[in-house]
């Protein structure tokens, strides 16, 4: 008895074996083994900041691909672009790291409520019927698609202002953020060293009484800043300035002679005193 | 048995406050804002510049596109400017501002009470007159009515259904109109008749309007072809499948038009305007809007000039309440909640509904329990949590596969769920994404 | 204008029913069955049910509260509801810590461990149920013989149910269709009177509770099933009235099949789902060997719920 259940039993493990060693064999897909190195390098975060569903396409597209121009893993950025360059014995593209901003100031305080929104909490929804609480319909809604959507956990609200806020440590610039926005209010800039940026943080192309009424800090298209940028770097459009980040050298002009203060500078030293007085003499100047 | 649509539909409160009462014409304002899209498709293009000097019925937009509508002047005065407005979302659009003098006419246009029975005019002649007019569905959907007039090559209409359904509770305005101009409304539907060529109509009327019936029925034994049907109480009847699926046991095919099952649904009130367009001359410049809540002191339904504020019409029925949270244009289930009373009365108004801020506010929501009842109520056979866990989670394949673009947007799965779970305001993003990306496709 | 005008998308008015008046609705249905089974098994009856819905309410609470660290939802009434499933399906003589230890299986195991109402794949009741039959054999299967009005607990005079005679021996003596159509025979306490749950049927098809589909498809297919096999082997089979009326398959057709988290959303998915546990439960009982199926045959089903929501949907207007 103890015979035959040891026969029966070993035959079917053999059976078994034999079985699932003809299907591997047959069925084996070559795989490139660099893209697996490739995907070794990578941060693993599959945030589809590529534009890749994930690691591993992008690894399979950077090993495709006959060369890195338009492969970009903006997690990794420069550093493990050059790593992934290594492994393919292909030529490394360097990047500037880039980091996402927030282009709109409308604070509580400064941007007042005009309507009370009742509906599903989600920007998509809220933005495809209405243009928002205030009387600005370009501004931020508050209600975190951006936050739902960022797989570093690097953008929250705050509470007091309700608009979001990037926590600069822990932005990839993977974008998907800029891609979650129906209002395009938070774009991709260069990071500048130290994470020093400049930027007008505002999106309302209204007339300048029409903006200005809706939110104490928008920008109204004065052209003052424009005038002031050594560099060209800003230009105006639809009412609204915009700070190119490619040309902006951060020499910090054009923030103090913004009148609603809606250009800011983050992680720059303060001002000196006297910097500030002259640029207050200069504003008195400009807008008489 | 009265005859209703057979999937799905839900019997909210009527709360007809204002039935019964008689069409008031509201005085005219000072100044119109007339908007430049009032219709579905492409906005008008303005015909007229600053300083012009316009007539009640100039032609001060004209169509911009096959799937437009002309746009007249409801004053007559003076253009102060051409300038954007903020429309009931919040955002901006543009609109004519006139500045009203006097009421001075167009001479073409007819202003008399008589009845004109008769038109020898050819179906072309009627459709392009039509046209001119700037006809729009009077229901709210606002599709520009030449095109549904019109059916793609290889279509035939067999008959006309005519919606007098008007199922949104609180709503009277298509009530009102067929007790006071009944007449006028068998002689548009006659017309219609004549300009899609079929001989027979169906006018569709809810049980809860017994002397709307009983009125169009006697008059309709003077009318060739036309008949009455009543119709069972239930919510969205006036949607178009659900009409023709109630009346003619007709299911339109998902993705296709009513003409595929032979049916063209056209709204009482475009009815009413229709007649006047053709017989009168009359372009679309003036409609029957219902100023109702339970809180307004004298729910009214009054006669209206395209352009005029909605604070007149609100003012007119007795002025805000004090507790008012939420001002509805449109009806409760499917109308727009506006962000102010500077809104302007579009040719889509049908109604204004002034809800108290307790009835207004939403109850907090809580997790799917699963208990189905969206799914019995989907007017459709959808599955609304299914597809609000598909916008919510992004699968747009799941939410195609599950019909998604089907979803009319009646709001029957929200209204009912006992999780106060706010369905219809995903689904709406979802099948707005999903029809995006179809039309993608076939392009 | 003080106030700001709210803004919302539509519909702008809701129809005003809820999660707990649902759960209410299913607690008053119950009250027949309840009051009927305070009768024929008195004392034992309300220690059981007080202690289950008790012991649920806590387990609840003290788990939404401690363990999740959110924000209770005992106002739902889905803990008290779970409550008293558990305690209609336990016999009215058991020990107050096995059924604290049921109550723990159904609401920690059976709901809490999913994510809460609306998550649970299968009945939390019924899971309690079933831990405790397979725990504890011998308590649950020795079922107290009805004694109107008895001031007696744990002390009471036992007996075998309905099923459990038929399973040994065709030839027994069983209770007549009146005293299975009001309850009097031996079973756990809320599943005796047919009557009293039939009342309670009635009273949630009326207020909208639940629709037909899924009480009638499960009685249907057993009344069927078991009918041809009574008509095959008179002697072997029980009849199908003695099927229907006897054991838990009234309670478990109207009350546990029909929860609304664990049954399909179609109604045609609803039938599939309601033909399956009757199929399931005639076969446990005929050719099982457990006298009783309704629990294993619901929790069967739980788990082919989701299977048949993927490939039943409703049907759709202007489908193919």
């Amino acid at each position: 008895m103890i015979l035959i259940a040891i026969i029966s039993l070993g035959g079917i493990g053999i059976a078994g074996a034999g079985l699932l060693y003809a299907a591997s064999k047959k069925f084996e897909v070559y795989e490139d083994p660099r893209i697996a190195q490739v995907q070794e390098v990578l941060p693993a975060a599959n945030c589809g900041g590529c534009g890749y569903p994930g690691c591993s396409a992008f690894a399979d597209a950077c090993v495709k691909a006959d060369a890195l121009d338009n492969l970009l893993c903006p997690v990794g950025g420069s550093d493990v672009m050059s790593k992934v360059a290594t492994i393919l014995g292909r030529e490394a593209i360097s990047s500037d790291p880039m980091i996402a901003v927030v282009r709109c100031g409308g604070t509580c305080e400064a941007r007042p409520r005009i309507n009370q929104y009742d509906g599903a909490k989600n920007c998509a929804i809220a933005s495809s019927l209405y243009g928002g609480e205030t009387g600005c319909s370009y501004g931020c809604l508050g209600y975190g698609d951006c936050v739902a959507t960022c797989p570093f956990d690097a953008i929250h609200i705050n509470q007091e202002t309700m608009l979001p806020e990037v926590i600069d440590e822990k932005c990839t610039a993977c974008g998907a953020c800029v891609k979650a926005c129906p209002k395009t209010i938070i774009e991709l800039r260069k990071r500048g060293p130290k994470s020093r940026r400049i930027y007008v943080s505002c999106v309302n192309k209204d007339k300048g009484g029409i903006a200005r009424k809706a939110c104490a800090n928008a920008c109204i298209g004065c052209s003052t800043c424009q005038k002031e940028c050594p560099f060209e770097a800003i230009t105006l459009e639809n009412n609204l300035a915009y700070i190119d980040h490619t040309k902006c050298r951060l020499c910090r002009k054009c923030v103090p002679v913004c009148p609603t203060n809606a250009i800011l500078e983050p992680n720059f030293p303060p001002r000196k005193e006297k910097v500030a007085e002259e640029s207050k003499e200069n504003k008195e100047e400009t807008t008489k | 048995m009265l005859r209703t649509f057979k999937i799905g539909g839900i019997h909210p409160p009527e709360n007809k406050l204002s039935a019964g009462k008689n069409i008031r014409p509201l005085a005219i304002p000072k100044q119109v804002v007339i908007p430049l899209a009032q219709h579905i498709g492409a906005p008008a293009q303005a015909a007229v510049k600053k300083g012009d000097i316009v007539k009640t019925g100039t032609l001060i937009g004209k169509a911009g596109g096959f799937v437009s509508a002309n746009i007249h002047s409801s004053v007559s005065g003076k253009v102060n400017k051409i300038d954007n407005t903020i429309d009931s979302s919040g955002y901006k659009r543009p609109a004519i501002y006139i500045d009203v003098e006097g009421d001075e006419w167009e001479e073409s246009i007819d202003r008399s009470d008589k009845l004109i029975k008769e038109c020898a005019l050819s179906p072309k002649e009627i459709i392009d007159k039509i046209t001119e007019a700037g006809i729009v569905g009077m229901g709210g959907a606002t599709f520009p009515t030449q095109v549904k007039l019109m059916p793609p090559p290889g279509n035939k209409a067999e008959l006309l259904i005519i919606n007098a359904a008007e199922c949104e509770p609180y709503l009277t305005s298509d009530h009102s109109l067929m007790m006071e101009k009944g007449e006028e409304i068998m002689v548009g539907v006659s017309i219609l008749m004549k300009a899609i060529e079929v001989g027979r109509a169906i006018i569709g009327i809810e049980i809860n309007k017994p002397d709307a019936i009983a009125y169009l029925s006697s008059l309709a034994k003077g009318f060739g072809g036309i008949n009455v049907m009543p119709l069972k109480s239930r919510y969205p009847q006036g949607g178009e499948k659900q009409l023709i699926d109630a009346v003619i046991r007709r299911q339109v095919k998902s993705g296709t038009l009513p003409i595929s099952v032979g049916a063209v649904v056209q709204n009482v009130g475009t009815a009413f305007a229709v007649y006047e367009a053709v017989q009168k001359n009359k372009p679309l410049i003036e409609r029957v809007v219902t100023v109702t809540g339970k809180s307004v002191s004298d729910p009214s339904n009054l006669l209206v000039r395209i352009g005029t504020p909605i604070s007149d019409l609100i003012d007119a029925a007795g002025g805000i309440p004090e507790d008012t949270g939420k001002i509805i244009g449109g009806g409760p289930m499917m109308g727009k909640a506006l962000a102010s009373t500077d809104v302007s009365v579009t040719k889509g108004s049908s109604g204004i509904l002034i809800l108290t801020a307790k009835e207004a506010t939403r109850k907090p929501m809580y997790d799917c329990i699963r208990c189905a009842k969206c799914v019995n109520v989907c007017p459709m056979g959808l599955n609304p949590t299914l597809l609000m866990d598909a916008t919510d989670f992004q699968d747009w394949d799941l939410a195609e596969k599950n019909n998604i673009a089907d979803c009319i947007e009646c709001g029957s799965c929200s209204y009912t769920c006992p999780a106060n779970r706010v369905l219809l305001d995903y689904i709406r993003l979802g099948k707005g994404k999903v029809m995006g990306i179809i039309r993608a496709r076939k392009s | 204008m003080e106030n700001k005008l709210i803004i919302s998308p539509s519909p702008h008015i809701h129809g005003g029913d809820s999660i707990q008046k649902n759960m209410t609705g299913v607690l008053i249905a119950l009250a027949p069955a309840l009051v009927v089974s305070l009768y024929f098994f008195g004392l034992g009856a309300l220690i059981v049910t007080l202690v289950s819905v008790a012991s649920c309410v806590i387990i609840e609470y003290l788990i939404q509260r401690f363990l999740l660290k959110k924000e209770p939802t005992l106002w739902d009434g889905s803990a008290i509801l779970t409550g008293v499933l558990l305690a209609f399906n336990l016999p009215s003589n058991l020990p107050i810590w096995i059924i604290a230890i049921g109550a723990l299986a159904a609401i920690g195991i059976g709901k809490m461990s999913f994510g809460g109402l609306g998550k649970n794949i299968f009945n939390p009741a019924l899971v309690g149920r079933v831990f405790l039959l397979i725990s504890f054999p011998a308590q649950m299967t020795t079922w107290p013989v009805p004694d109107p009005l008895s001031m007696h607990y744990t002390d009471v005079q036992t007996g075998a149910t309905v099923l459990s005679l038929i399973k040994g021996s065709a030839t027994t003596v069983i209770p007549s269709n009146t005293d299975m159509l009001l309850g009097n025979m031996g079973g756990s306490l809320g599943e005796v009177s047919a009557i009293a749950l039939l009342i309670g049927l009635g009273y949630m098809l009326v207020r909208g509770i639940i629709t037909w589909h899924i009480p009638v498809s499960i009685l249907g297919t057993v009344m069927i099933f078991t009918g041809i096999m009574h008509g095959i082997a008179p002697y072997t089979y029980a009849n199908p009235f003695i099927h229907v009326l006897s054991g838990g398959l009234m309670l478990g057709a109207i009350f546990m099949a029909t929860d609304y988290v664990t049954s399909p959303m179609s109604k045609a998915g609803m039938i599939v789902y309601g033909v399956g546990i009757g199929l399931l439960t005639s076969v446990i009982r005929m050719f099982g060997s457990y006298p009783e199926g309704v629990s294993f045959a619901i929790l069967i089903m739980n788990a082919l719920t989701p299977l048949i929501n993927n490939y039943i949907k409703p049907k759709h207007f202007g489908g193919k």
